[in-house]
């Protein structure tokens, strides 16, 4: 078993982060685990140009959820979280499984649950107002990504990351 | 490659590998706890690598740099001078390794490598936050990265990734912080990647020093481009193409190996084959490998190194060519490039081979590969989703193109594309082989679940980005 560890430990090319599953983006373009928060942006189901910045935070599961351009969300002080919350959270059990979603929010869960709306109801934290501008700026960066231009002088520093598979 | 070259390859390691090694050991111990608090210990590895270049021009820096951070002073210039001397190593590590390969392949070099006058110089101020970041993280110390330090690197590289120039560090850098974010706190993981992590601080360090880039020479070339396959490079935020093939000069002239790379930004979720629709800029390229065809260049810059700088308005689809064929005939015979300095590292080796007769064997979830008594193994992990390989179909394969990489201390085979036999019908696999979607019916059914990925994004981009 060391003598594994110290082979992995010697290696320049190993995995570190797990990839995550391909799911639709339509209803939730963008989540992620950062900042100490499941955060993400939900698009709304009724205007193209509105969209609805969510977070639960790890440590007290403090809920926020409004527009980005910061009107809070009307469904947000009813007795369960509000559906943009919701399906934040099922996307994120999509994108990287339940568990690592559990273990980031501190949710113990067991066999029981096996889905984003399993836990929903683990979740016991109050609406706290939290920063949606920074998340809706990570989001807009994340896009971003998409407008860069494309390189055709080789990158030798991707030979550290080589595209490993999905295990199929 | 032969069983009798594969037999010399394995046979022994190059003299001083493992001791040259064993220094780079002790500095990336000194990294996982933070020079900064550096033990007797751990300021004796310093020394040791300070020691093991006294005798070259780095010598009286790395010297001076060890013990300046043994006291406790942790500079800017004391670093770098270590930096640089855990590269030189590697350096020698790489030419140890590849001429051994060489020499087993019987494969002909370019000679030497000719420096070009340097690039244009960046802003400093760019790279000095890279730098303060990069320090910071040495004083700390893996164990002791928390989300506040990963943070700290958004806005460097954000600023890096703005300039062409630098998209280099900048991929370095976002594929750093993305792992240390996933692994935050690193204090309570098991294991450390602490090679990995190393080499990518050591390489950021060096690449963000003002003036720290030569461009290479570059002569355009004109010729028939062979084809041999695709090693794919993935991280959150990029992808990088990099066809492997052979280049038959017009007018005449050997044959000569080379590799032209496409990278594209990404995000995340956009994983598996659908990153090809991010390469959509470049139709020719696709074409020809979704078709297994050869290229003809005019005028496309071939650097030294054997890197074709791609232009896709400069290339046409040429006849169908089997990529298989190609290496048969052509591949012993073909001139390889030299390797640029600061790219002497071990993880750069990517030689193309073409291996056939052997016996494949799956056990414990990896492959190897056996040739008159010689065994090979295989890298299953690189086995990109973007294409139709799978661990299963090279157990089943008889003949393999891959590349040879090295690392972890042993030699190993990355399969770029595979034929297997059934009932007398030979089939292939290419990585190449979905450039244009997937071929695959039930790799497509799962492609349509999730929906058009890109085009959503692109869509939102579009509504959200510039208002």
């Amino acid at each position: 078993m060391n003598a594994d560890r110290t082979a992995w430990e010697q290696r320049s090319t190993v995995r570190v982060v797990s990839p995550v599953k391909p799911r639709k983006l339509a209803k939730v373009p963008f989540v992620e685990l950062a900042d100490g928060r499941l955060q993400g942006v939900v698009s709304s189901g009724s205007d193209i140009n509105r969209v609805y910045v969510s977070s639960i935070s790890a440590a007290t599961h403090a809920l926020n959820c409004s527009t980005n351009n910061n009107r809070p969300c009307g469904g947000l002080y009813g007795s369960s979280p509000c559906k943009h919350l919701q399906s934040l959270v099922a996307e994120a059990a999509l994108q990287y499984g339940v568990d690592r979603v559990a273990r980031y929010l501190r949710i113990e869960i067991d066999d029981s649950v096996s889905s984003g709306s399993g836990l929903v109801s683990r979740l016991n934290g109050h609406h706290e107002s939290a920063p949606a501008a920074m998340v809706f700026s990570r989001f807009l960066s994340h896009l971003a990504y998409l407008e860069l231009p494309d390189s055709t002088t080789p990158i030798t520093e991707l030979h550290w990351f080589p595209a490993m598979g999905a295990i199929r | 490659m032969l069983g009798v070259q594969l037999g010399e390859l394995l046979d022994g390691t190059p003299p001083g590998i493992e001791e040259a090694l064993d220094l780079v050991t002790g500095f990336d111990d000194g990294l996982v706890h933070g020079l900064g608090r550096l033990g007797e210990e751990r300021a004796a590895a310093l020394a040791a690598l300070a020691g093991a270049l006294a005798a070259t021009p780095l010598g009286e820096r790395a010297g001076e740099a060890a013990e300046k951070i043994a006291a406790g002073s942790v500079a800017d210039e004391h670093l770098v001078a270590l930096a640089g001397g855990r590269t030189a190593l590697f350096g020698a590590v790489h030419d140890a390794l590849l001429t051994h390969l060489d020499t087993a392949l019987g494969r002909t070099r370019a000679p030497e490598w000719e420096p070009a006058p340097p690039a244009e110089p960046l802003s400093d101020n760019l790279l000095a936050g890279c730098r303060s970041w990069l320090n910071e993280l040495a004083i700390t110390g893996w164990r002791g990265v928390d989300h506040d330090l990963v943070s700290a690197s958004g806005q460097p590289i954000e600023a890096l990734l703005a300039v062409p120039g630098l998209r280099g560090l900048a991929v370095l850098l976002d594929g750093l912080a993305a792992e240390l974010r996933a692994s935050c706190p690193v204090a309570t993981l098991d294991r450390l990647p602490t090679r990995r992590w190393s080499d990518l601080w050591t390489r950021a360090l060096l690449l963000s020093q003002p003036g720290g880039r030569t461009a290479g020479r570059a002569e355009p070339v004109s010729g028939r481009l062979l084809i041999l396959g695709v090693d794919m490079h993935e991280h959150g935020t990029a992808v990088q193409v990099q066809v492997h093939g052979i280049l038959e000069p017009k007018g005449g002239g050997p044959s000569r190996l080379v590799r032209t790379s496409v990278a594209v930004a990404k995000v995340d979720t956009i994983v598996g084959p659908a990153v090809w629709q991010l390469l959509h800029r470049y139709p020719v390229l696709l074409a020809a490998l979704a078709g297994r065809r050869s290229l003809d260049v005019t005028d496309v810059p071939l650097l030294d190194s054997g890197d074709l700088v791609w232009h896709d308005d400069r290339a046409s689809a040429g006849e169908p060519a089997d990529p298989f064929a190609t290496a048969r005939v052509q591949l012993a015979g073909a001139l390889a490039p030299a390797v640029p300095p600061l790219d002497r590292h071990p993880v750069r080796i990517a030689e193309p081979v073409l291996v056939e007769g052997y016996k494949a064997k799956a056990a414990d979830g990896g492959v190897t590969l056996a040739l008159d008594g010689h065994t090979l193994t295989v890298d299953v992990d690189r086995l990109p989703a973007s294409g139709p390989l799978t661990a299963k179909l090279v157990a089943a394969s008889s003949a393999c193109i891959g590349l040879v990489r090295w690392d972890g201390g042993r030699w190993l085979l990355q399969p770029l594309a595979v034929q297997t036999v059934v009932k007398g019908t030979t089939t292939e696999a290419h990585n190449g082989d979905w450039a244009l979607g997937p071929t695959d019916p039930k790799v497509v059914k799962a492609e349509a679940k999730a929906g058009d990925v890109v085009a959503v994004l692109r869509e939102r981009a579009g509504r959200l980005l510039r208002r």
